[in-house]
């Protein structure tokens, strides 16, 4: 079985968020970057199928190379090789097109990522590339078995839960519980600084969406504290409006 | 020029969530509403009410999200329409994806305002788990929309809408993925969809402590949720985790009880349109993205408000 990684290069989750050049880049001064933490659900649940059926695994990611220590940690938590589409995430369609050439030309069975990632949270990539190569995709799941050729999962909906049946190939955007995180351990790192990792160039294609400006929300006015809760329901439904 | 508007539904009704995308695409054009669902006539024809001239409802239920691409496909080439708005839920991300590229549109997720067209297409988004937003200009000629709650008001002055039947053609490859079988609260406020959400964190000490934020959104009408650590715990299901990793909510009231406020929460509550706080902590985190506070014991204030909100109804 052959299984590809796609993960995305996004700012740790405590970063300060900011904005610079006139609000047109996110400001990326002192930021940690990390894999993103959808994604390293899947690169974990890959693991263990590599573990248990023998799985070879491939991580992608598309970026410039800023993000080559992030692609290695997902190597020395046990990938095989990785594979950097060399240019901007300009945006979803762009990403899964990416992803999509590279799928077609390798065949995988099974193509994971995370659900979304956490600096865009569009969510869209997966059924993207899906669509591009007319297989399914699936998302959020938080289950995912595979017998044979079909693969058993448990997506997450509104309010619960749905059991679902798939042969491979397809997509699957992963969340938790699908497996428990891997941290590299000491023999991987180093086994990470050899294991191959392919830069190729990007297919072009036409621009869908572009960013024109950033923004911060307005910053709150300052919290109301207040000593009894007649005078919270009172501001709830004289101020707020909302009861 | 008319405006596709995809609408789900939950236990047979149109989730309110949907009828505000309809609003919202009556702000654009004349909407045709589509519903993929098993929704009675009545129901159907109530979303005219909400800004929808006319509802196109699939003849038999379709649930895969292939499957439902291509049917918002055929219906986009049947009415001319170039805008398909569809309200973000766990159902409608990947349509919205699929459907974008069958379509050749240009596509925003996580849609908080009304399309700017006075130079281009933009709209705002929604980023960083609503912590900032981007301004996002589409440049194909076909968009497709998926909107967040709270985006608009939902318009509720409109009549009946006429209710047409169409058969969508679904092909073999639509139909790879076999539901097997779904298991589903009924009858419970949807954590996503609630308007109110009353959350608690480990400051309730433990799971036999829930009655109380139970009571509290049973009297408000509202969804129930926790913090991260509490559904690690298990002391409540993954499906109540509120936070950048969990369930992002925007609802018009966020009452956290017993919830410090680590970044990682207040990224999936920071679109609420207020955000109140119960915490013995004066100092918690969770005061300084607050609108109101009390601070103080949450056994003690939660009976009392839960009464205050009975009193009044």
């Amino acid at each position: 079985m052959k299984i590809l990684v796609c993960i995305s290069h996004v700012p740790d989750t405590t970063s300060k968020i900011s904005f610079t050049e006139g609000d047109t880049k996110y400001d990326k001064t002192g930021v940690q970057y990390i894999i993103g933490p959808y994604d390293d659900y899947a690169i974990a649940r890959a693991m263990e199928l590599k573990e248990s059926s023998g799985a070879t695994v491939t991580v992608i990611n598309v970026g410039l190379a800023e993000t080559e220590p992030t692609i290695r940690k997902a190597l020395a938590i046990g990938a095989d090789d990785a594979i950097r589409v060399n240019t901007e995430p300009s945006d979803s369609l762009f990403v899964a097109q990416q992803i999509a050439a590279v799928a077609k030309e390798n065949q995988y069975d099974l193509i994971l990522m995370g659900r979304e990632s956490i600096d865009f949270n569009g969510g869209q990539v997966h059924a993207m590339v899906g669509e591009l190569l007319n297989i399914p995709s699936l998302s959020p799941v938080m289950k995912l078995d595979i017998e044979g050729n079909t693969a058993k999962m448990t997506k997450e909906i509104e309010g619960g839960k749905e059991y679902v049946e798939a042969d491979m190939p397809f997509v699957a955007g992963c969340q938790e519980p699908i497996a428990e995180w891997r941290i590299p351990n000491m023999r991987g790192i180093m086994t990470a600084r050899s294991k191959p990792l392919n830069v190729i160039e990007a297919v072009a294609d036409g621009v869908a969406t572009e960013v024109k400006k950033y923004e911060l929300p307005p910053a709150k006015s300052g919290v109301k504290i207040v000593d009894s809760v007649d005078e919270l329901v009172s501001l709830l439904k004289n101020e707020a409006k909302v009861l | 020029m008319s405006v596709l508007v995809y609408i789900e539904s939950s236990e047979g009704k149109i989730k309110k969530s949907s009828r505000e995308a309809v609003s919202y695409g009556s702000a654009i054009g004349d909407v045709v509403a589509v519903c993929l669902s098993e929704v009675d006539d009545a129901e159907l024809a109530s979303v005219g009410k909400n800004g929808a001239g006319k509802v196109l409802a699939s003849s038999s239920a379709i649930e895969t999200s292939e499957a439902a691409a291509s049917a918002l496909a055929q219906a986009v080439s049947s009415t001319g329409a170039n805008t398909v708005i569809m309200a973000k839920s766990s159902g409608s991300s990947a349509i919205a994806a699929r459907l974008s590229i069958k379509i050749d549109a240009s596509m925003a997720a996580n849609v908080v305002s009304i399309p700017d067209t006075s130079v281009g297409y933009n709209v705002r988004t929604g980023i960083f788990t609503g912590s900032a937003f981007a301004n996002v200009e589409l440049k194909k000629a076909n968009k497709v929309l998926s909107v967040n709650k709270n985006t608009v008001e939902v318009k509720e002055d409109g009549a009946d809408a006429a209710v047409e039947k169409y058969s969508p053609e679904i092909s073999e490859a639509d139909l790879k993925v076999k539901i097997l079988s779904v298991d589903k609260a009924t009858g419970k406020v949807l954590l996503p969809e609630a308007d109110i959400v009353v959350s608690g964190g480990r400051g309730l000490k433990g799971p036999e402590n829930w009655g109380m934020v139970e009571d509290l959104a049973e009297a408000l009408g509202a969804a129930t949720g926790c913090s991260k650590p509490v559904s690690d715990m298990d002391w409540r299901p993954h499906s109540e985790h509120v936070g950048q990793t969990g369930i992002k909510v925007s609802p018009s009231v966020y009452i956290a009880i017993g919830i410090s406020g680590a970044i990682q929460h207040l990224a999936g509550v920071n679109s609420s349109k207020y955000i109140v706080v119960i915490n013995t902590d004066e100092d918690a985190p969770f005061f300084k993205a607050a609108d109101y506070g009390i601070v103080g014991d949450a056994f003690e204030v939660v009976p009392k408000l839960t009464e205050a909100i009975k009193a009044l109804q």
